[in-house]
């Protein structure tokens, strides 16, 4: 039964990024982008990460995917469908060099001796990463707050309706 | 499932599919959504790694993928401002049609 999940949610993670990266409608492409955000929360399930599972449904899929989709109403008229496409050699060495890369860290990947621990059923991590948050990485949270506000203001500076 | 590889395996895909996305599409938004991609796929190892790495008492890879999605939000809203504006400049977010510096 897990082992059936796993391989839908990995091919679903696979097929709708092969979209999301080709489909020259971006409206499309935005759709796409979705189910792969939600193949990939379903694998932080699958991982014991449910809080971070939760976390990418609520941010990425209901925050940055809407930005998104609003950036592509934003800046497209309305009736013209058609993307710019960059020309075949372009697309081509692009494509190759990917495959290279892909062949490359695929190699690596197999043959790197992995550090394993022994796997322990985790009873929730909301607790623990808490915790963590609030500890031993107390740091790193405050950092991220105030890269937060800074990226907020500078947003806002930068699309607002007239200069000087 | 219960191996490190298939995952790891998932977020080479996804890596490679956001940098041919980043390297042939020219619309600023398609490019933004292939950046989505690969830190998904970095999220995906960082967990990854994080469950079969042995680590769970402070879920360290956890911890870092929360900060790399905070990252990944103040990106895209940074990012949308600046295609916003790039479109009221040039009247269009074609990335090569961009190439001269002007408020």
């Amino acid at each position: 039964m897990g082992e059936i999940t796993f391989i839908i949610l990995a091919a679903l993670v696979v097929v709708t990024a092969y979209f999301t990266v080709t489909s020259p409608n971006l409206v499309h492409a935005a759709v796409a982008l979705m189910g792969t955000l939600f193949g990939v929360a379903g694998l932080y399930v699958f991982l014991y990460a449910d809080f971070l599972a939760a976390t990418q449904v609520v941010i990425y899929v209901g925050g940055i995917l809407v930005l998104i989709i609003f950036g592509v109403m934003f800046t497209t008229q309305i009736g013209s469908q058609v993307m710019v496409k960059s020309s075949v050699p372009n697309r081509l060495a692009s494509a190759l060099a990917v495959l290279v890369l892909f062949v490359g860290l695929a190699n690596i990947m197999l043959q790197a001796p992995w550090h394993r621990g022994e796997l322990v059923a985790v009873e929730g991590t909301v607790k623990t990463l808490g915790t963590s948050l609030l500890t031993r990485y107390l740091l790193h949270f405050e950092v991220a707050g105030v890269l937060l506000l800074l990226s907020l203001l500078g947003a806002a500076y930068l699309a607002r309706r007239e200069h000087g | 499932m219960d191996s490190l590889e298939s995952y790891l395996f998932i977020g080479l895909v996804l890596f490679c599919f956001g940098l041919y996305a980043v390297m042939t599409r020219r619309n600023g938004v398609a490019v933004l959504m292939g950046i989505e991609l690969i830190l998904n796929a970095a999220n995906l190892n960082l967990v990854a790694f994080n469950r079969f790495g042995g680590l769970s008492e402070q879920l360290p890879g956890q911890v870092f993928a929360l900060m790399v999605i905070v990252m990944a939000a103040c990106e895209a809203a940074v990012a949308l401002a600046i295609i916003i504006n790039l479109y009221k400049t040039f009247q269009t977010i074609h990335i090569d049609e961009a190439r001269e510096m002007r408020g």
